[in-house]
């Protein structure tokens, strides 16, 4: 064998003109794809922004943030946000309560009981749950879950907050049980190994030294599950109605943030009028809300990590 | 197959356990225990009987099934799906593989410290009350004193009495170590199995452990797995020497190292081979 490796590489090399263009040119378009989101993350916020501050010229913001009357339409209207504010955290906190155990339940089983067979087949399974088209799960609420909650509580009108919270925390938990599985997961054998070595249970490792240890994780999945509540709009805008109410009864009919922006962008407002404008204020409310909890998430992930 | 060593396995049917003959008390007895994992032999054959209050070494090459052998001794080998087991190991006369013998109960008289550093993502604290929290005990001030008796104990406490809240994960190495023994300590067993405890450390902190062995003697029962023949020679009282998952020699430590019965421990020993 003849074969001189070292030149055979030389002679390569220096024959790949397109290679060493390549390498000069990539850097350049991956930096223009990064800028693209950045530019349309600004170019959207800029709009948002614009728009409602046309909007607070019109109405006043002190009475948008403390107004308990939310009826946009008609002759006298009044864009006090908190009935919208009210409804989106009544599914919020339905869709949690349903979520936050059956997800974490889920994720210590997958992790800490499951045999390897039965975590294959259930994890991928979660995965397509988490990819059902929201719209489903919107008339699934309102076909479905109503008729079955008006069982239980007959006097239940067909638009509630009950149901479509109910089915907005379902929706949620593959992305709670999927994020905690992962985070508990990671958490080094050793420990268990360490627990049960001291004579404590299965179910002891888990709740005593796994959860703990995966606290900062197992959080963070859960205010992304909360922010991904408040944001949720299929689901309550089929199932959970249009009315806009202060209250902290679910059985009634209530309308979201979301739920109200589909509303009008369906086409009740005249292009230009206030009404048009405050799908803009309450988009930027939603933004705040859902930025809010990001930076939440990521402090928390930062606050409470474990280091092992 | 040629030596002594082997002439001694003399078969015993599984659960009679027999009183040890003549000397101290044993703590654990072993017969004819083999185990598999999958198809993989690890352990042949194993017989012999762990004296109470003593240190009692295992050495021999990597692979010999040391590890192994240790930790069948807790049942922590069970954790391996495809593990496979015969033949039957008595902790105080009881065979421990027996369906009624409970396996949290053996672990908490029998209490282990790994190879490496093993504490949890807590505070120094909690990871010593953590054993006496999981078994009951919840009152602060007997969970104080168990953790300053604990730490003492483990010959830890001077150096973290200012900072029992902070992260374990502080620790060096070598305190993390000991962390591991105090909160082995705090649940009081009669037995403490070692896998390989120095084999992460430095030799500081080995010298370190090793003294504390040496104290702990004369409260627990000591077994513990060593890659390192001077240590075995230095704090052991009892010494195992296995080899391809064999015992080959199990005697009186000095004996062992100075006047070897087979000819595998001597070539061992003396270096020429693992």
């Amino acid at each position: 064998m003849a074969v001189n490796v070292k030149d055979m590489m030389k002679k390569n090399k220096s024959n790949r003109l397109l290679l060493r263009f390549s390498e000069k040119a990539a850097p350049t378009i991956f930096l223009l794809c990064a800028i693209i989101s950045v530019l349309t993350t600004i170019g959207i916020t800029l709009t948002l922004l614009m728009e409602t501050i046309t909007f607070f010229n019109r109405v006043s913001f002190i009475d948008f943030i403390t107004g308990t009357k939310w009826w946009p339409f008609g002759e006298n209207p009044s864009f006090g946000i908190l009935p919208l504010i009210s409804g989106t955290l009544s599914i919020t906190v339905i869709a949690m309560a349903v979520a936050i155990p059956i997800g974490l339940a889920s994720a210590v089983y997958l992790s800490e009981f499951a045999s390897p067979h039965i975590r294959k087949i259930v994890k991928p399974i979660l995965e397509i749950l988490a990819g059902i088209p929201t719209i489903v799960y919107g008339f699934f609420a309102l076909t479905f879950v109503t008729p079955m909650l008006q069982n239980v509580i007959p006097s239940l009108p067909v638009f509630n907050a009950l149901s479509p919270g109910i089915v907005v925390g379902v929706m949620i938990i593959p992305m709670i049980a999927s994020l905690s599985e992962d985070a508990m997961s990671s958490v080094p054998n050793d420990m268990r190994e360490g627990a049960l070595a001291m004579g404590s249970t299965r179910l002891e490792v888990a709740l005593k030294v796994v959860v703990p240890a995966a606290l900062s994780g197992i959080i963070a999945s859960f205010v992304l599950g909360i922010s991904r509540a408040i944001g949720e709009t299929m689901i309550v805008a089929v199932a959970a109605g249009a009315t806009p109410k202060l209250s902290l009864d679910v059985t009634e009919s209530i309308q979201t943030m979301t739920g109200y922006i589909v509303q009008v962008t369906l086409g009740d407002a005249s292009y230009g009028s206030t009404t048009y404008y405050s799908i803009y204020a309450v988009g930027m409310t939603l933004f705040v809300f859902t930025l809010l909890m990001n930076l939440l998430s990521q402090y928390i992930s930062r606050r409470f990590k474990e280091e092992y | 197959m040629n030596s002594a060593a082997k002439t001694n396995h003399v078969p015993v049917p599984n659960t009679t356990v027999k009183p040890n003959s003549g000397d101290s008390k044993s703590i654990y007895s072993i017969q004819n225990f083999s185990l598999w994992y999958g198809n993989d032999q690890a352990l042949q054959d194993v017989q012999f009987d762990i004296p109470a209050n003593n240190v009692t070494a295992i050495i021999g090459p990597s692979g010999c099934g040391k590890s192994t052998f240790i930790k069948a001794l807790n049942r922590m080998v069970e954790l391996v799906a495809s593990v496979k087991m015969s033949g039957s190991i008595s902790y105080n006369r009881k065979d421990i593989f027996s369906p009624k013998y409970k396996v949290e109960e053996l672990r908490t008289n029998v209490g282990m410290v790994f190879q490496h550093p093993n504490p949890f993502p807590k505070s120094i604290y909690e990871n010593v009350a953590y054993g006496p929290k999981i078994h009951g005990i919840k009152k602060k001030k007997v969970l104080d004193e168990i953790v300053e008796k604990s730490l003492k104990g483990a010959a830890l406490w001077d150096e973290v009495k200012d900072r029992l809240q902070e992260n374990a994960f502080g620790l060096s190495g070598g305190q993390q170590q000991r962390l591991c023994i105090a909160r082995c300590l705090a649940i009081e067993p009669d037995v403490i199995l070692m896998d390989e405890p120095t084999s992460a450390l430095d030799p500081i902190s080995t010298a370190k452990i090793e003294e504390l062995v040496q104290k702990l003697k004369e409260d627990y029962s000591i077994v513990i797995v060593t890659h390192n023949m001077q240590q075995a020679a230095r704090i052991s009282d009892k010494t195992a020497f296995f080899l391809n998952g064999e015992v080959i020699e199990y005697s009186n430590t000095d004996e062992l190292f100075s006047n070897p019965k087979d000819k595998r421990t001597e070539d061992y020993i003396t270096g020429r081979f693992g």
